[in-house]
């Protein structure tokens, strides 16, 4: 923060608008101004648009204010393709700087923008990329594939959204209002304390993550209980599918980690806002517990991320070789083995920093043993695949990339969990390769499988496969191209998150990358193009069965989309894969004797909420105490006054029901 | 929703009896601490301190058994199983952390210093 002009600063100026003044916007910045005017621009026409087609009044009604779980899922999707834009803006650009800023140059950026870049860009992918992709992902499939009409909580799934868009609504107002963290996505105190990041930076990385890890979860409580509680007659946890396993225990680790998180940011904000030193370098504080906390949410975060995407890897496996999983039991006890691992494995993000030979060595021994069950997954899929009648669809070959991928980051990892090799690569870009090669070729191929595999499930049409393929080999080559080289830099000690370098030996390795960078954002514009061509040409790739890939599970035993109570009748479950033991057994879709289907209503007060909380943390960022207290109150006002709504359900009448499933019948005898 | 909200939940709802011995049990385990430390019994306040933690954990099972109406049973053992795992996560946390700390700080505080004077 630049030093505030002392006439802005008067009493009643400060009273009103804390520490907010002109000098807070960045005007002085060209980059941010230029990206402010592109942003306001498109801002501006896609309101105009919405206003020209009169679609408030469908988007109010039909999707904010929606209970259901599968507008939901589709919200989160489109809440984490659009921050993903932001997050790999960040990324190219700092890949541009590294592979200018050589022989004397400064590159482009100035440090006060690269360091917040390079936080931003962290704390998006994992936080408003990840995140709510994985959530919108199981939000969508996982009532779908038990049977179930929607989530146990239809309103906190509503909520839990509107709060993680508050988060990234958070984050994204920094870029213009004030600066985001210089520290890191983990903001390492006692750089992140209040003596060495004065300004508003590490209070809005605070506030945007309190706000969206409350949205997450409760997000994950209401999947756990879903999952427990509303599963179709039959279907025993030995039943389940094993997407649905697999969000069950990436919920549960949701659930007992993110308190954590919560907690160890709160104390940073006590140390912060009212002076407390629990991580000071004075009066008795300790950083190192910090660093010590964070990681305990921070290592189950990774296997929250990367749980769902085995599952759907496991899923697409099984379909496109037309065969049942291969190991299903060692794949549901891999799977709860992972999860209960990731708890004792947090110290290897800290090898380094001191706490000698027998921590250090329990810490790596229990790292290396996690590969064991997920090696044990890998080959899973492989013997799924073997004698299988494999069809290399999008999702497939997302899939067998994910394993090639998958598995050298995996290695890679080993390699960092033998204490000694990570003395001399802690904090490199062997790290930085490490992580991206496993959460790129994880958690994003996965979520590509997923896009690919259960789009037209959620639209009705096929995704196009000519730039989908497109999409695929530049994301798949653009990915090897820009990290290998990271990897090589890691090995001769680089560190990570530097601005300029000296030796000019190393330039070319950075041109490579950047390289890579470029053809990967051509794969993001062939997606983007992808989806543009498909709903283009819906009619072409419109499925009228419900069942395009002959899957398995019980998704696919309703249309496509699905209507709005899923399932007319709730099936009865004999078997694991229970569609495709539906299908083999002949199943017969009931034609008669509907009844009325009693669903949850429509309510805007998650969305309310969360605009609140919006104002309360800008309350909070910017000292504006009357604004923080009002919103706080009103916050309190609107949640106890929704107590006081009755009118929470509805019916679907029985002629409705009759309607939409004859019109199914029609349009299935028209295929078949 | 579907038919699932209309059934009952399985598991107690607590008698008056059992309310008071849990009401009871919560009076006297949160007046012996307090006697303790007002009678100042022990010398050592560390052995104080031991005993109250102590009584703290009696009393959150004394709450789980009679105020939650947690027993082996309830919600098809689902309760009892979220509460074993619950606990493993918690000691995992407390017990790792108090290691993990007390070997950074045995390494790494400053006093060091000293020692590593004495190295030859």
């Amino acid at each position: 923060m630049s030093p505030h002009p002392a006439s802005e600063n008067s009493g009643i100026w400060k009273l009103i608008f804390g520490r907010l003044d002109w000098s807070s916007l960045p005007l002085h910045e060209p980059i941010v101004v230029g990206t402010f005017l592109m942003v306001a621009l498109g801002g501006a026409v896609v309101l105009g648009l919405v206003t020209k087609y009169r679609l408030w009044g469908t988007l109010w009604h039909d999707w904010f204010t929606t209970v259901d779980h599968k507008r939901i899922g589709i919200m989160y999707m489109i809440l984490g393709l659009i921050m993903f834009l932001r997050g790999f803006a960040d990324a190219i650009m700092m890949r541009l700087q590294q592979a200018m800023a050589f022989n004397g140059s400064e590159g482009y950026l100035n440090a006060h923008h690269y360091d917040q870049i390079f936080t931003a860009h962290g704390v998006i992918m994992i936080f408003f990329v990840a995140m709510p992709m994985i959530t919108g992902i199981m939000n969508y499939i996982v009532p779908l594939q038990i049977g179930a009409r929607d989530v146990s909580f239809p309103f906190l799934n509503n909520f839990s959204f509107w709060m993680t868009t508050a988060g990234a609504v958070i984050v994204m107002m920094s870029l213009f209002v004030g600066e985001f963290a210089r520290t890191g996505w983990l903001a390492y105190p006692p750089l992140s304390g209040i003596a060495y990041s004065p300004g508003v930076g590490v209070d809005y990385y605070i506030w945007g993550l309190q706000i969206a890890g409350i949205g997450t979860l409760l997000s994950g409580v209401n999947l756990i209980a879903t999952i427990v509680k509303m599963r179709a007659p039959g279907m025993t946890m030995m039943k389940l599918p094993i997407f649905t396993w697999t969000s069950l225990c990436a919920n549960i680790l949701i659930v007992a980690a993110f308190p954590v998180l919560t907690a160890v940011l709160a104390l940073l904000s006590l140390d912060r806002y009212v002076g407390t030193a629990f991580f000071t370098n004075d009066m008795g504080g300790n950083p190192m517990m910090y660093v010590n906390l964070i990681w305990i949410w921070g290592h189950p975060e990774v296997y929250i991320l990367i749980l769902p995407l085995f599952g759907v890897f496991s899923e697409v496996t099984s379909t496109f070789s037309s065969k049942r999983l291969f190991g299903y039991s060692s794949m549901v006890y891999a799977t709860i083995v992972i999860a209960l691992l990731s708890y004792l494995v947090w110290l290897h993000h800290f090898f380094t920093m001191g706490s000698g030979a027998s921590v250090n060595s329990f810490f790596g021994i229990t790292t290396m043993v996690i590969s064991i069950p997920t090696g044990a997954k890998l080959f899973n899929w492989l013997f799924t695949m073997y004698r299988g009648r494999i069809r290399y669809e999008l999702p497939m070959m997302w899939t067998v990339a994910f394993m090639l991928t998958f598995t050298v980051g995996g290695m890679t990892g080993v390699l960092l969990a033998v204490p000694p090799a990570d003395f001399v690569l802690h904090n490199s870009l062997f790290l930085i390769a490490h992580f991206h090669n496993v959460i790129i070729g994880g958690v994003l191929f996965g979520l590509f499988a997923a896009i690919n595999y259960w789009w037209p499930k959620a639209f009705g049409f096929r995704l196009e496969t000519t730039w989908g393929k497109r999409s695929f080999w530049l994301w798949v080559v653009g990915f090897w191209v820009a990290f290998m080289p990271l990897y090589v830099l890691g090995l001769m000690g680089v560190t990570r998150r530097m601005r300029v370098f000296d030796d000019p030996s190393l330039q070319i390795w950075f041109q490579i990358a950047a390289l890579g960078a470029v053809m990967i954002a051509a794969g993001i514009a062939c997606m983007f193009i992808q989806f543009a061509v498909s709903i283009k040409n819906r009619d072409q790739l419109r499925d009228t069965t419900g069942d395009p890939w002959d899957g398995r599970t019980l998704e696919w035993a309703t249309s496509s989309p699905p209507p709005d109570y899923n399932f007319a009748f709730t099936p009865v479950i004999h078997d694991g894969d229970a569609w495709a033991d539906m299908k083999k057994r002949g199943y017969q879709r009931p034609l008669t004797g509907y009844a009325a289907i009693h669903m949850p209503s429509n309510t805007g007060t998650g969305i309310i909420i969360a605009g609140l909380s919006v104002a309360f943390s800008v309350g909070m960022i910017w000292y504006m105490w009357w604004l923080a207290g009002l919103s706080f109150i009103a916050i309190l006002a609107v949640a106890i006054g929704h107590t006081f709504n009755y009118k929470r359900d509805f019916t679907i009448p029985k002629d409705v029901v009759e309607r939409i499933e004859s019109e199914r019948s029609t349009l299935l005898a028209a295929k078949g | 929703m579907s038919a699932h909200d209309h059934e009952t939940h399985a598991g107690s709802h607590g008698t008056m009896g059992s309310y008071m011995i849990g009401f009871g049990l919560s009076v006297l385990l949160t007046a012996i601490p307090f006697w303790l430390v007002m009678n100042k019994t022990f010398a050592n306040p560390q052995v104080t301190a031991f005993i109250i933690m102590g009584f703290a954990v009696v009393q959150i099972v004394v709450h789980m058994i009679y105020f939650l109406h947690m027993n082996t049973r309830s919600e098809g053992g689902w309760s009892m199983m979220a509460l074993i795992f619950t606990l493993v996560l918690v000691v995992i946390t407390l017990s790792g952390s108090m290691w993990v700390m007390y070997h950074l700080n045995a390494n790494m505080m400053p006093h060091m210093e000293h020692d590593m004077s004495q190295m030859p």
